[in-house]
């Protein structure tokens, strides 16, 4: 069985359901295979935090461009996703700590991103459940937190009914390009198209180096724990300068942390939440909030991501071949910037053009 | 520093770890109790008075011998009780004892996690005074209460008819027997059945000796709900003459049980779909090894077996590992081993057909009932995430669960796992094994988020 | 009060509170027998506010977590009641 479309999406993430949407809405033809169920990693593991703040400069553009989507999620896909704008408090523990927090807003500031530096005493008033390693804080008043594991099924839901073909359980088996158009195989069909996205996540590295475009995309898999239902108290999202652990409370009351890496085997798929990491974890934990101290922890979890070795992501055009663009190895913080990413890809696809500056994210970035 | 791990210290791993020390090895055993005995053999607390044949009726014997071998095996073994082995990694345990985590290294380790009853929700059975048949049992036996004044037994099986006989026999009052498998099914079964003779002539007894202290029985009734506001006050029921109620105010329910498989999972273990326990059980051989090395399996954490087999598996697998430590066998011993397990697995096989699981019961579950205790997801909820009109609708049970929160709870589906699965494959018209079984992650049980003194690098 | 006791009842009484109220309840007895022997239920669901008195006796449900003031989360059922202890129901 032969399929014609006219773009090909490898990989249901976030990303990838969010171009299929994008590219569906402008009338585009467009088949999204995915070997899993959509979101069954990086986009449905990770810890749900929707944050501007704390984004290498060159992503806020996109970060900026994908909080007003996930302000209208629901006029878009039917629903918020239990999108939350908690607010996203970025924790100091030490006088360094709080001079990164400091140095930031000068980035912020150029990007409009608002937001709010509090002093020791003050964020223990407004906050009276902070550890006192806590001396102090910068505030996004207009970040927050969603469900990771319902935004790929989501947008994969809406842009099935705007007209995209969205195969799961259809693993891509062998791409090629015959110098017009792409060809992609699975175990029953063939399906052609002039243009590939190559949305794969960690995997995306296996299909750009198929193309003549190897990049050092390496596993990465957040260590996230999650507690029984405990009284409603912490509102913001909360995480600390380093990012080595973040932690929010969600409305029926369990805490979500993290922090650290599980392990992983991207050949199965398959990862682990490591105990190690996760005692570890507590620790880090507590310190921000002690009166977590003997709540049960239920639950933990990983998935697989890919990290690039700068932290951010490759999104562009292929060097290689035309028609071919990539965008994928979102290093731990793609979540927020997903419905964002589909609608810079429909862009350049459709328009040849987008108004993001993307070429910090050039895929030829890492060749000596 | 020892290096095999028994994790579970009822009748497999009494068994085992007897084997073992035989053998000359120092066993670690594990057990979240205080004591050994496991579920059935379960010893009570310091200063119960009851005797073994009160507390164990038939299986006194059996159950002070057990007891009589863990204790000769105690100074020859490292004992861990009140531990919870909460994670398994490659060669090592991670375990909590009172807000404590430690660490047990292993070469080999036998899991002997042994099970929990089976359930199917009905509309009520949150309410106080509902209990599983294995909860109620506890009670009684451990604790010397019954869970109410009016007791209803209700679901299918062998423990249905042993605890409410036992209830009835301490002087509970009960208010009636519901076996929702018909009596022309166990009939059917009989012959099979007589395979198993002690422990045949055992289950004839107890209905036998119900009948004649006139508690209601009734056989392929249809449960309908759990009735009572706050509490239970009523059992309502559908048999071929209609609709009645049992006035109660308590109501123990199970039909069966299942494997508590969670550690063999995180080791890694490979699982496989058994149409009979429908359900997925995880992959080992005769011997108890499984295809993860220096991973064993034996007694009902790996397969319903009950006590007995439990004993023989418990024991062959120590075989098993003594065999992979290249150290002397006993074959005339193993051989024995063999033969018992081989009869025993036929009677169990009749078991199964006599009081089978009635997957549609759960399938019939109205959409109102509780599915998801933990978190109070309805089955209607379960429904609706398969449906064709649901958000991508779910082809299995991890993506049921990440849609509705069902088995995301404290028990992490240990309750709701079974029933979810044939709700689903109902809705989805497809069968039992291609909804899968929910992924375990760890902990196996909560833990407490504590300070453990670790230096962290910044 | 709940359970019924049949039996073993010659046991040393032991004097604990309930949500602050005196209560007694028998040497050997789990949190939740000693709770259920003074009350209807152990806590109530944090999403459909009904009442729970546990299910499984056997540490596999974990509908029976309560308070232990001093000692935090304790799992009713599998918990041995200590004099003294103040018992706080979820």
């Amino acid at each position: 069985m032969t399929v014609h479309a006219d773009v090909l999406i490898v990989g249901g993430g976030g990303a990838g359901c969010s171009a299929a949407l994008h590219l569906a809405l402008r009338g585009a033809r467009c088949v999204l295979l995915e070997r899993g169920l959509v979101g069954g990693q990086a986009s449905g593991v990770n810890y749900g935090g929707v944050r501007q703040q704390g984004r290498h400069p060159a992503e806020l553009p996109i970060a900026r461009r994908a909080r007003e989507l996930w302000g209208r999620l629901p006029a878009l896909i039917g629903t918020d996703c239990e999108f939350e704008v908690t607010g996203h408090l970025k924790l100091a523990r030490n006088p360094a700590e709080e001079a990164e927090l400091i140095a930031y807003r000068d980035v912020a500031t150029a990007h409009d991103l608002p937001l709010r530096m509090i002093g020791r005493n003050a964020i223990h008033e407004a906050y009276p459940w902070l550890g006192s390693a806590v001396v102090a804080g910068s505030f996004a008043p207009d970040d927050g937190a969603a469900n990771p594991r319902l935004l790929a099924p989501a947008l994969a839901r809406a842009a099935r009914a705007a007209g995209a073909d969205i195969r799961e359980s259809t693993a891509a088996t062998a791409l090629a390009h015959d110098g017009a158009r792409f060809t992609v195989e699975t175990a029953g069909e063939s399906f052609h198209a002039p243009v590939l996205l190559n949305v794969a996540g960690f995997w995306g590295g296996e299909i750009a180096a198929a193309f003549g475009e190897p990049v050092p995309v390496s596993p990465l898999s957040p260590n996230m724990l999650v507690t029984e239902p405990m009284p409603y108290v912490i509102e913001p999202n909360l995480g600390v300068v380093g990012g080595n652990v973040y932690l929010r409370q969600i409305r029926r009351g369990n805490v979500i942390f993290g922090g650290g890496r599980g392990e992983s085997d991207p050949g199965r798929p398959a990862a682990r939440p490591l105990p190690d990491v996760s005692l570890a974890s507590m620790n880090l934990a507590l310190e921000l909030v002690p009166h977590l101290a003997g709540a049960q922890v239920i639950r933990s979890w990983t998935g697989i991501d890919g990290e690039m070795p700068d932290h951010i992501p490759v999104i562009g055009p292929s060097r290689t071949t035309p028609g071919l663009l990539h965008a994928f190895g979102f290093s731990g913080h793609g979540f927020q910037l997903a419905p964002a990413i589909g609608a810079i890809l429909s862009e350049l696809v459709l328009d040849g053009r987008t108004d993001v500056p993307l070429e910090p994210f050039r895929i030829d970035r890492f060749a000596a | 520093m020892s290096d095999v791990a028994i994790i579970g210290a009822g009748p497999a791993g009494t068994r085992a770890a007897e084997v073992l020390v035989r053998a000359g090895l120092r066993p670690v055993v594990i057990d979240e109790a205080p004591d050994n005995g496991g579920r059935i053999y379960q010893r009570p607390p310091g200063g119960f008075t009851r005797s073994a044949k009160t507390l164990y009726g038939f299986e006194a014997a059996k159950a002070r011998a057990l007891h009589a071998a863990f204790d000769a095996l105690r100074p020859h073994v490292d004992f861990r009780p009140d531990t919870l082995v909460w994670n398994i990694r490659p060669h090592r345990l991670f375990t909590m004892r009172a807000g404590d985590t430690g660490e047990i290294p292993f070469d080999q380790a036998l899991l002997c996690t042994g099970a929990m009853d089976r359930v199917i929700p009905l509309p009520g059975w949150t309410l106080p005074g509902v209990t599983s048949l294995g909860g109620s049992q506890v009670a009684l036996k451990a604790q010397g209460c019954a869970i109410g004044r009016r007791v209803a037994f209700l679901g299918t099986g062998p423990l249905l008819w042993l605890v409410a006989y036992q209830y009835a026999k301490a002087g509970a009052i009960v208010a009636a027997v519901i076996d929702t498998t018909p009596f022309a099914t166990k009939l059917r079964a009989t012959p099979a059945l007589l395979r198993g003779r002690a422990t045949f002539a055992k289950g004839l007894y107890y209905i036998a000796w119900l009948r004649a202290h006139r508690v209601p029985i009734l056989e392929g009734a249809t449960p309908l709900a759990i009735e009572g506001d706050g509490a239970v006050r009523a059992l309502r029921i559908r048999t071929r003459r209609g609709e009645q109620q049992i006035a109660c105010d308590a109501v123990a329910l199970g039909w069966g049980l299942k494997p508590e498989t969670q550690l063999a999972d995180l080791a890694d273990v490979p699982f496989v779909f058994d149409p009979a326990q429908r359900g997925f059980l995880p992959q080992r051989d005769a011997t108890g090894a499984t295809p993860i090395p220096g991973i064993f399996l034996a007694g009902d954490g790996a397969q319903i077996g009950g006590a007995d087999v439990a004993e023989l598996a418990g024991a062959r697998s120590a075989w098993a590992i003594l065999a992979a430590r290249n150290l002397p066998l006993d074959h005339a011993e193993i051989a024995r081993l063999d033969a018992a397990l081989a009869r025993h697995a036929a009677f169990r096989v009749a078991l199964d057909r006599a009081f089978p699981f009635p997957a549609s019961l759960a399938v019939a579950m109205p959409d109102e009932t509780v599915l998801c205790r933990c978190e109070s997801i309805t089955a209607g909820e379960m429904r609706a995430a398969a449906r064709a009109d649901a958000t991508l609708p779910a082809p299995e049970v991890n993506r049921a669960k990440a849609l509705t929160r069902i088995g995301m709870g404290r028990c992490q589906g240990r309750l709701c796992g079974p029933p979810a699965a044939e709700i689903l494959a109902a809705t989805l018209a497809c069968p039992l094994e291609s909804v899968g079984r929910l992924r375990g992650q760890p902990p196996v049980k909560p833990i407490p988020v504590l300070s453990r003194g670790l230096e962290q690098p910044r | 009060m709940r359970l019924l006791r049949l039996a073993e009842t010659a046991r040393p009484a032991i004097a604990f509170t309930l949500d602050g109220q005196p209560a007694t309840a028998l040497a050997g007895d789990t949190l939740l027998t000693a709770i259920l022997a003074n009350a209807d239920h152990v806590r109530r669901s944090e999403f459909d506010g009904g009442n729970r008195a546990g299910f499984c006796w056997m540490g596999a449900c974990q509908d029976c977590w309560v308070n232990v003031e001093g000692a935090g989360r304790q799992r009713a059922c599998t918990t041995y009641l200590q004099p003294d202890m103040r018992i706080v129901r979820p």
